[in-house]
């Protein structure tokens, strides 16, 4: 039954893009957060999408989708002159990591578009089995 | 008249299971709306319904998807999927166009509940018949 695959694919979409908020929300979250050193600031972390088909032997079907990894953005950390903060280090520079905050807010909005429409999806795929299941009653 | 519940429901099995398929595809379409390289699949509903019906006692029945079809015969299976021409795509190699996924899913949902409804209909009658009313 074709119609119970929509659960799965929409379902793998609603995970996918979960993870995909989240990662925004970590980036923002830690937009400001100071470090000592360049090498330890907090990089963006942005999820890879791959399309998951549940028959690799066929490319005539349907198929989901999984974040395949998550990866951490190449960036120079923005170095700033602050000698008063606790964390500033013997030159008195602190470094911030180099987050875009509006593009990860653009992402924050299709993403969260994206699992709107996969609920839309779900929820229209609910009805037609229910009023599949009521058929001749 | 010999009365076969394949002749009551007459094509509109066909039509939801096909419509059922339609629904699968065009999920997957929208699941993937922002997988890089992805690109969207349809089935041509008139062609894979046409090809349903007729496949009838001469046709091979496939109960698997990676089944060859016999030569000369016509095989029932799942319809074949086709790439979607798009005016559009992505940098990133991908065709999904979000508005026109689901258009094609609501309009997709639509039918598959007038086929019910049609179903319905059927079975109704059928059940009148069986108890005389």
């Amino acid at each position: 039954m074709s119609l119970l695959n929509v659960f799965d694919i929409a379902g793998s979409a609603l995970s996918a893009q979960t993870i995909r908020l989240n990662t925004v929300a970590s980036n923002l979250a830690n937009a400001e957060t100071a470090s000592s050193r360049p090498e330890d600031v907090y990089r963006s972390k942005q999820p890879i999408f791959q399309t998951v088909y549940s028959d690799q032997l066929s490319s005539n079907e349907t198929a989901g989708v999984r974040v395949l990894e998550i990866l951490e953005a190449e960036g120079k950390a923005t170095q700033e002159y602050n000698p008063g903060h606790p964390l500033a280090d013997d030159t008195g520079y602190i470094y911030k990591p180099a987050i875009n905050a509006l593009s990860e807010v653009a992402n924050m909005i299709s993403a969260s578009r994206s699992y709107q429409t996969n609920v839309e999806v779900m929820s229209t795929a609910k009805q037609l089995l229910l009023r599949t299941l009521a058929l001749g009653k | 008249m010999r009365l076969s519940l394949d002749n009551i429901l007459g094509i509109h099995q066909q039509a939801l299971s096909l419509h059922s398929q339609r629904s699968s595809v065009l999920a997957s379409n929208l699941a993937n709306a922002d997988t890089p390289g992805f690109k969207a699949r349809d089935i041509d509903f008139r062609a894979a319904l046409k090809q349903a019906n007729s496949a009838g006692a001469e046709g091979l029945k496939m109960t698997h998807k990676n089944h060859m079809t016999a030569a000369g015969g016509k095989a029932s299976g799942p319809a074949e999927l086709l790439y979607r021409e798009t005016s559009q795509p992505s940098l990133d190699g991908n065709t999904v166009d979000n508005q026109i996924e689901q258009a094609a899913f609501s309009d997709n949902a639509m039918h598959y509940m007038a086929t019910l409804d049609f179903l319905g209909g059927r079975v109704k009658g059928i059940i009148g018949a069986i108890r005389g009313e």
